[in-house]
């Protein structure tokens, strides 16, 4: 039968919405002008600016630094987190589920304020700590969800086969269970990182004196006046998203 | 032994989400009943007088605003996203992967630089600016930026992937026979979707109006950068309690006012879902 073609009209105009604007961006790093209202030549000035601004730098040095850290951390409880509420049904397993899916649809500004708020409380200074704590915090839920998709795909009998065949419980998880897993554990890392450098409404909220993650320097810059230099970082950024995505991508599809 | 290694793997995680998940968000709603301190601290006791300024500041057009600005925009949201899971679940695999990954690509480049490139783009010099002009659509003057419309057009762009993928879920599991079946039977195309489609993914139309309302209810960062001062959300008043003025107890209150905004629809889907569950076993 005759297929419409208005759904494939819509999904072409959503998508030529979607990447608009960002093309718009790179386009307009290398452009001359100041506002990329019109194209004025070539040029390289915006990223040589970059290059000089140490602030930047300085603030991508931060971030990369949170993410790392609350990704390894996000990973390890995830993967705990999945394990356990793959392995187990009990009462205790049910809050463990709503506990752990309830930050997947908190609003960002809710969870900012109240981390916020405890700290403040706790009379906790904020910081490094205070960022990696929030950090892990939001994304654990992520790793979870990644890693129990996984899980549901494993099939638990390769686990007592190693078993009958001597392995103690320890040696069968760490020769069978985490190689097999560790695909599903490293993408859920990987999206940990992600959104670990992404976020900006969490951050502001329990950020110091001394912690400007890129996004909240981002913020800032786009309060001042050196828009051009916005966009070749973001150029920058949105190439590095890309290849993060690829990679995820690849990790995805080795099953 | 089993009881054991179950509590070993469940400790980590959970004690983590109870102390900086469950405690604070807690500690939210109970500070709404704590005095404030001039020194931007919390101050000592209890008392409901945080709770009378925040009925006093007159809050009420700004959370008619927010509501307002979400429902439209999860409206719109699955007005694009209909169609698209549509035709997302009916190409082929290949196909299906590479759209699904070009919907996701946007979506996890960093917010801050989408809303960045919006503001760049409807800036008065900007390029969309520009063009309008230049077709004669709007006057020299024309201001894209700074009004609730500008507001709205980036909360779609920034939540409509929350709105396709659930919707994408539910259409790879829907039938598409009975669209054929329905045609052979004499449905027009559009009678076809209407009739067969939309209420076969019902469930994910769902799922994707619910998580559009309630994310875009907590934004303060669009129209922050992207509206003027008339177009402020409620999460705008959360920030500048907590940051300009530097009252928490109030900050907080607004806090719990927002998350029982969030809560209500929430608890009202998972009570339909029940019912309606009920409903099609039977």
């Amino acid at each position: 039968m005759k297929r419409s073609w208005f759904p494939a009209l819509v999904t072409l105009a959503v998508l030529a919405f979607f990447f608009a604007p960002l093309a718009m961006l790179v386009l307009n790093s290398f452009n001359a002008s100041r506002f990329g209202g019109e194209w004025e030549g070539f040029t390289w000035q915006w990223y040589e600016k970059l290059r000089e601004a140490d602030e930047v730098w300085d603030a991508l040095f931060i971030t990369l630094k949170i993410a790392a850290v609350s990704s390894i951390t996000a990973m390890l409880l995830g993967t705990l987190a999945a394990l356990a509420l793959h392995r187990f049904k009990s009462w205790l397993q049910s809050l463990h589920s709503m506990l752990v899916t309830l930050p997947l649809v908190m609003p960002d500004i809710l969870m900012g304020m109240s981390l916020l708020a405890f700290f403040v409380a706790l009379g906790v200074e904020l910081g490094m700590t205070t960022i990696w704590i929030a950090h892990v915090t939001f994304s654990v839920s992520f790793v979870t969800m990644v890693v129990l998709g996984r899980l549901q795909d494993f099939d638990f009998t390769l686990l007592d086969a190693a078993r009958d065949l001597g392995a103690t419980h320890w040696t069968a998880t760490r020769k069978v269970l985490v190689p097999l897993l560790l695909p599903g554990i490293l993408a859920g890392g990987l999206l940990a990182f992600t959104l670990s450098i992404d976020d900006y409404v969490i951050t502001f909220f329990v950020s110091g004196p001394g912690t400007t993650t890129l996004p909240l320097r981002v913020a800032s810059m786009m309060k001042g006046r050196n828009l051009p230099m916005i966009n070749a970082l973001s150029t920058l950024m949105i190439a590095s998203t890309f290849l993060l995505a690829a990679l995820a991508f690849r990790l995805e599809r080795r099953r | 032994m089993n009881c054991r290694r179950e509590c070993l793997l469940t400790l980590p995680s959970l004690a983590w989400m109870l102390a900086f998940f469950a405690v604070p968000a807690g500690l939210v709603v109970s500070m709404a009943f704590r005095p404030s301190d001039l020194r931007g601290g919390i101050g000592e006791g209890w008392s409901l007088d945080t709770l009378k300024a925040v009925v006093e500041a007159g809050y009420l057009p700004v959370v008619w605003q927010t509501v307002w600005l979400s429902a439209v925009t999860a409206v719109i949201c699955l007005a694009l996203a209909l169609p698209m899971a549509f035709h997302i679940a009916r190409v082929s695999e290949g196909w299906r992967r590479l759209l699904l990954l070009l919907v996701v690509v946007p979506f996890l480049t960093n917010f801050i630089i989408r809303i960045f490139a919006w503001k760049s783009l409807l800036h008065p010099e900007g390029a969309l600016t520009q063009l309008l002009i230049c077709c004669g659509l709007v006057s020299e003057d024309a201001m894209l930026l700074n009004n609730a419309g500008a507001v709205l057009l980036v909360l779609v762009y920034t939540q409509l992937p929350f709105a396709i993928l659930p919707l994408y879920a539910a259409a790879e599991k829907f039938d598409f026979q009975l669209l054929d079946a329905a045609r052979d039977l004499g449905a027009s195309p559009w009678k076809a979707f209407w009739r067969v489609f939309v209420p076969g993914v019902r469930r994910g139309l769902m799922s994707a109006a619910l998580m559009v309302f309630v994310c875009a209810l907590g934004q303060y960062v669009i129209p922050q950068f992207i509206g003027g001062p008339s177009d402020e959300m409620l999460g705008n008043k959360i920030t500048q309690r907590a940051f300009g003025d530097r009252n928490l107890p109030h900050a907080s209150a607004l806090a719990a006012c927002l998350m029982l905004a969030v809560l209500v629809p929430m608890l009202l889907a998972a009570l339909w879902r029940r019912l309606f569950g009920k409903e099609a076993a039977s």
